[in-house]
């Protein structure tokens, strides 16, 4: 049968007709249906299985607060589970699923938990299944998991897109209900930079849900008009379907915007979502108020839900949720509900007024409401039979943004309810959210709110004229439950938290708000206790004989609703995580088929393969023996480049490193090492002396950021008066490491200028001319312990020197290497690198103690000379070699002396770099050696408990290759 | 948060690195008596008060300028943002 | 000696520029122009003011601005520094230039090939960058320039004009992965 209970009326487009299915049967729904309003109207109450009892459960609110009807939507990789059926707009072919249960949602074999009911009270997992101990993590904990939960995932990958964005207004508003709307259309009409945002597809909150008249229109009516106008005001902007989820410090608002959610599939490169930062100078918080239930025992079968929803199915969907409706109240706005379902012909079971001594006591119904059990104000009971039942037990503001900078609400007696008091900074409240009930309320406040925040921001506003509209009193009297109940009666139905389990946590002493929360697990889960947290307080204070403001208030952090975690990731997933910096080799590296490693953000080549070499050792040793032997050219772009000028340029070098800059002459590099100001080594690299008030200073590669920030610390914060500019040239230059003995003979092939030994020595540097004129910069350095260069030019003109200067060592026997090949080339030198400069190693232990000058000022040397980084046992940088040449080092291994326990107390050091040394012809190692510098032939024991390795040997010199240094200077 | 850069007009504290107390502006004498002892507390003790704070921030990703920032850290509200240079210089740091 | 001249890449790693036209968004690479910083001395900001002008015809921009006029523009980029531009083809020596021009007022350095710029325009554009950045496009004038974060790389954003064209400088080894966003993010505009 199809949609047996749609109703007349209603702000649906009965002109088309859209298919979906539930559980695998088809429907018939209507474009601005939801998908609960659409099973509803086909006659589907139950939609969920209840957490721990999967007892039967079917919506009880008409949005985003809803625990009960939470859905999976979607299929395959589009799965979404913990979906709000009361919000998921329907469109045509839309599949959704119902969850936590098994087989079927008709029949669920775990609601045997149901009988079970007395194991599963608040609290139980702390108190059952304790015994035997191993059995938790293996048994009880998996079986407990697979029997209380929610949706489960499709474990594929997303396919859809998810952008982030950043708004900026004067005036955002937040809800679009009569409040919101009033505030948009004054703040709209005067000039402002409006937002306005509601999560609803629907803009017009409660209006599209009353039958309240605004003037002489239909309170939806006027909100169309209102939005129509809205509209088309180009410093306005309507946002649908998005919901502000944070406000934090200074204005800032999170929200996020579902784009595509009602649509079978985003259309190809669209986002489904769209993840807001909004930027506001004035805030107005017109989020609106949720309804609450009363408990009372079996309150939770389907059919039982709100009196506001009930009038929001019939009103705005035409969704009887049943034939014939009992009202249950405490309040005048829930009486309203009578007479809404006369007039669309429902018939009214019974009108059970709290106020006047009538409580509902029971409920019947095995898969949905079949009757109520009323208890009159004369103590008689009677049962009534119904399929739906209305319940008002008032109204909470929608606050949670006001307490996301910790302001809390405070208790009006009044309203029986938090209301906002103090706010954050730029915020304000109109409207229901602020405890102002009535439609003409939220339309006074609306416009007043809209008049301040914009007289803040020096704006004149005219107050919208406001037609005449409902100011009904609500006269609410509490009742949270219904007392005297011997069976459960549910607070918080997506957590099944009852009153007795709160009773539960009073006895045990759990009386304050916040271990009543985790005893229990109240208020947790995708609704976050919109309807459940202030009732299970309210209970705790009759409780403990405490008022509600005594017993505590519970504050709210962002998000309002849940938030699909690939929101947050935006479009950082996959390969576009984070961006790649490529070098200026990349495209003919590629073309090489190299083999590229990630540093930071730049991708590298890590070694060359060639044919034949089928294990990446082939090429790497093959890349450190060429060069050695001929020569071999690295791309060392990736290395932070920081241009320094001034006249006071050298002075400043002389600072910021602990070896002096001073009297460094021009056309010359020095090796520099910086200190940390605690005298921690923190990072290396050169300065090569291009005029008297210019150098380049290089950093590696992975403190290039660091470094800079640290220099403009110094030049700003220390010594604001030196003559002394910076900027990053990092990536002005393509910078290739030239190196072997035949290095020199390859750049006189393109170098336009003498670069003989004599006139250009070991540690010169000029500014050059390469290929018939093209401006580039040479420095001999060298990191190999070859006879090096480093050759920069312009960027663009990089990719053309790699081609030229490959093809020369191709044909002289050389060829290109990668960062494998470099560390290999660096450790076999005993070159310290970033495995050495490990943030807790100082000048004394790399063996660079002689640098640091005593003679000047520089950072960190003052703190360097500190007694405990000065002990005679300090660590000392050694190399270290197998006894054993078959044997492989491990980096991470700890030293200990032959005959002593391998344990902490008789740590000699560990080892930083390990590496296949094809110039020693077995594994080697640098490594930090308590008095290391005088321990050089003696045996230890590398013990790696990890891998439970063990490996003798021998404390050499750390430059295994070329110790004196003459192939450099060759 | 939101720090008004005395240049630039409002900027989102994302684009900003934080460093520390303000007080590192006031590096000591390398070769006054007790240097040690001196560069020991610059380095090592702050006070933590739970109110204005004056704090170093660095805009990375705008103007590379090191500001200070006086913030309440129990609300966040900004009170003063000024050119770290200037603070520097106002202390009577030169070169 | 090898006389044969090295032959230039863009930035993207073609021979030629790269553009896209994506919903009438148009992203184009542009390789022609020439850069380099200018930093003041200390206490010589007024000497390179003047200097400057006499170079470029007008005057350097404050805080947040930017600058032009004939081959020459320039945008701020800090206190007392800044960024001048001018066509490639004929100032690729642009350092050289602006030094002799300044004679010791001011620091230059060579950016020309530090950045990768692309122009970008259409009517959406102010959408596109919201999507991009936290800079306030809407609000943003004709001549200004900010810098800003796209995509995790510090970038400049220049407003050649409001609401309609922009400039977008970033690191030259980012010319891909900010290709690529740009893209994605004209795409992405309903």
């Amino acid at each position: 049968m199809s949609q047996q209970n749609r109703i007349e009326g209603g702000q649906i487009d009965r002109s088309r007709s859209l298919s979906f299915s539930f559980d695998g049967i088809r429907y018939q729904g209507h474009p601005g249906d939801t998908l609960a309003s659409a099973l509803l109207a086909n006659g589907v109450r139950l939609m969920g299985r209840g957490f721990k009892y999967h007892r039967p459960r079917g919506p009880i609110s008409a949005g985003s607060e809803e625990p009960n009807a939470i859905v999976e939507l979607r299929g395959g990789a589009r799965r979404e589970p913990n979906t709000r059926a009361t919000v998921a707009e329907l469109h045509d072919g839309l599949e959704a699923a119902s969850q936590n249960r098994w087989p079927s949602l008709k029949f669920d074999a775990l609601a045997i938990n149901d009988r079970l009911s007395p194991f599963f009270a608040a609290g139980f997992y702390y108190k059952t299944f304790m015994w035997p101990k191993a059995f938790w993590e293996k048994l009880y904990e998996p079986m407990i998991r697979r029997a209380a939960g929610l949706g489960s995932l499709s474990m594929e990958p997303d396919p859809d897109a998810y952008d982030k964005g950043f708004l900026h207004c004067d005036v955002l508003i937040i809800g679009a209900g009569p409040a919101g709307l009033a505030a948009a259309l004054t703040a709209g009409r005067a000039g402002a930079r409006v937002i306005l945002a509601d999560e609803d597809f629907r803009m017009g909150g409660r209006l599209n849900a009353e039958t309240h008249a605004i003037g002489d229109q239909a309170g939806a009516d006027w909100a169309a008009a209102a939005v129509a106008e809205l509209a088309a005001m180009p410093n306005l902007r309507l946002m649908h379907r998005t919901t502000v989820l944070g406000a934090y410090d200074h204005g800032i608002y999170s929200a996020l915007e579902r784009v595509a959610d009602h649509l079978a599939e985003p259309p190809a490169g669209k986002p489904r979502q769209i993840l807001w930062r909004i930027y506001s100078r004035r805030a107005i918080l017109c989020a609106g108020a949720t309804e609450r239930p009363i408990a009372f025992e079996n309150n939770d079968r389907p059919g039982i839900m709100m009196a506001g929803a009930v009038r929001s199915y019939v009103n705005r969907w035409a969704a009887a949720p049943g034939k014939r409706i009992a009202i249950f109240t405490n309040n005048d706005d829930g009486l309203r509900t009578e007479a809404d379902l006369r007039a669309r012909g429902i018939e009214v079971a019974a009108v059970i007024d709290s106020r006047k001594g009538e409580m509902v006591t029971d409920s019947s119904g095995r898969l949905g409401l079949t009757g109520i059990t009323v208890r009159g104000a004369d103590g008689q009971s009677r049962t009534i039979p119904c399929e739906a039942l209305a319940v008002s037990g008032g109204w909470n503001p929608n606050l949670q943004l006001t307490c996301h900078q910790r302001n809390r609400p405070v208790w009006n007696d009044a309203l029986q309810a938090f209301v906002p008091e103090s706010l954050p900074s730029g915020l304000s409240v109109a409207g229901a959210a602020g405890g102002v009930f009535s439609t003409h309320g939220a339309l006074t406040t609306g416009t007043g709110a809209a008049v301040a925040a914009l007289a803040d921001l020096g704006v004149t506003a005219t107050p919208a004229t406001l037609p005449r509209a409902e100011d009904a009193p609500y006269a609410i009297k509490p009742l949270w439950y219904v007392p005297h109940t011997k069976g459960r009666a549910w607070v918080d139905q997506q957590n099944d938290v009852t009153v007795k389990d709160i009773k539960l946590a009073k006895q045990e002493n759990f009386t304050s708000v916040e271990h009543l929360k985790r005893y229990t697990t109240l208020g947790m889960a995708t609704d976050q206790g919109k309807t459940s947290n202030v009732t299970g307080l309210a209970v705790m204070a009759e409780l403990t004989g405490k008022s509600i403001p005594e017993t505590g208030t519970t504050i709210y952090r962002p998000p309002y609703t849940p938030v699909p975690i690939a929101a947050y990731a935006g479009r950082s997933a996959g390969k576009d995580f984070r961006p790649t910096r490529l070098t200026p080799s990349h495209t003919w590296a590629a073309e090489q088929g190299a083999v590229f490693v990630e540093v930071g953000m730049w991708l590298r080549a890590q070694w060359f393969p060639r044919k034949g070499e089928t294990h990446w050792r082939h090429s790497v040793d093959r890349e450190v023996l060429t060069t050695r032997a001929a020569v071999g050219i690295c791309d060392v772009t990736t290395l932070g480049k920081v241009d320094v000028q001034g006249t006071d340029a050298a002075e400043f070098l002389n600072r910021i490193y602990a070896n002096p800059f001073a009297k460094l002459p021009v056309g010359r590099v020095r090796y520099g090492l910086m200190l940390r100001e605690d005298g921690i080594a923190m990072d290396d690299g050169t300065a090569a002396r291009l005029a008297e008030d210019h150098f380049v200073v290089t950093t590696t590669t992975a403190n290039a950021v660091g470094v800079y920030r640290h220099m403009e610390f110094c030049r700003q914060c220390l010594w604001p008066d030196m003559d002394v500019q910076l900027i990053s040239t990092t990536e002005a230059w393509a910078q290739f490491s030239v190196a072997g003995p035949k290095a020199r003979d390859l750049l006189q092939k393109i170098v336009d200028q003498d670069i003989s030994n004599e006139a250009f020595p070991y540690m010169a540097c000029a500014g050059i001319t390469v290929c018939g004129g093209l401006r580039a910069r040479l420095f001999r350095i060298s990191f190999s312990g070859e006879l090096a260069y480093e050759i920069a030019v312009p960027t663009r003109y990089g990719d053309g020197l790699i081609r030229r200067m490959s093809a020369l060592a191709e044909d002289m026997g050389g060829c290109v290497y990668g960062t494998e090949a470099l560390g290999v080339m660096r450790i076999e030198k005993g070159h310290v690198a970033g495995n050495e400069l490990n943030g807790t190693t100082t000048a004394l232990n790399l063996g660079m103690a002689g640098m640091v000058s005593k003679k000047k000022d520089a950072i960190g040397s003052t703190l360097s000379e500190r007694e405990g980084l000065n002990q005679p046992d300090a660590l000392n940088v050694v190399g270290l070699r197998p006894v054993n040449p078959a044997e492989a080092l491990a980096a991470g291994s700890h030293l200990i002396n032959r005959d002593a326990e391998a344990n902490a107390a008789n740590d000699q050091g560990y080892l930083t770099s390990v590496c296949h040394s094809p110039h020693v012809g077995s594994s080697i190692a640098l490594a930090f050696l308590k008095n290391g510098a005088n321990r050089k032939g003696e045996t230890l024991r590398a013990v790696n408990p990890l891998k439970d390795t063990e490996v003798l040997v021998e404390v050499v010199s750390p430059h295994f290759v070329d110790p004196e240094g003459e192939r450099l200077r060759g | 948060m939101i720090i008004n850069h005395p240049l630039l007009g409002p900027r989102d504290a994302q684009e900003f690195t934080y460093l520390g107390d303000a007080n590192l502006i006031d590096r000591p004498d390398w070769q006054a008596d007790g240097a040690g002892q001196a560069f020991y507390e610059y380095l090592y003790l702050r006070d933590n008060p739970a109110g204005l704070h004056r704090e170093l921030w660095y805009h990375e990703q705008g103007d590379r300028s090191w500001l200070v920032v006086t913030r309440n850290i129990s609300t966040h509200e900004i009170t003063k943002v000024e050119l770290a240079r200037d603070v520097a210089r106002a202390k009577g740091r030169g070169k | 000696m090898d006389n044969l001249a090295l032959l230039p890449r863009c930035a993207l790693g073609g021979d030629k520029p790269e553009a896209r036209l994506i919903g009438g968004l148009r992203i184009s690479e542009n390789p022609g122009l020439a850069m380099a910083s200018l930093a003041a001395r200390a206490g010589q900001e007024g000497d390179v003011l003047k200097a400057a002008r006499k170079l470029t015809g007008f005057a350097l921009p404050g805080p947040g601005g930017m600058a032009g006029a004939g081959d020459w523009q320039a945008f701020w980029a800090g206190p007392g520094q800044w960024l001048l531009t001018a066509p490639f083809a004929s100032h690729e020596d642009i350092a050289r230039i602006v030094k002799s021009a300044v004679a010791g007022a001011a620091s230059v350095t060579e950016q020309t090939d530090g950045w990768v710029r692309f122009e970008i325009a259409g009517a959406r554009i102010c959408e596109m960058f919201e999507r991009l950045c936290n800079v306030d496009v809407r609000a943003m004038k004709s001549g200004q320039a900010t810098r800003c974060q796209i995509e995790h790389l510090g970038s400049f954003l220049l407003c050649q004009e409001a609401g309609a064209a922009f400039s977008v400088l970033t690191l030259r080894s980012g010319a891909r992965s900010m290709f690529h966003a740009l893209e994605t993010a004209a795409r992405s505009l309903p």
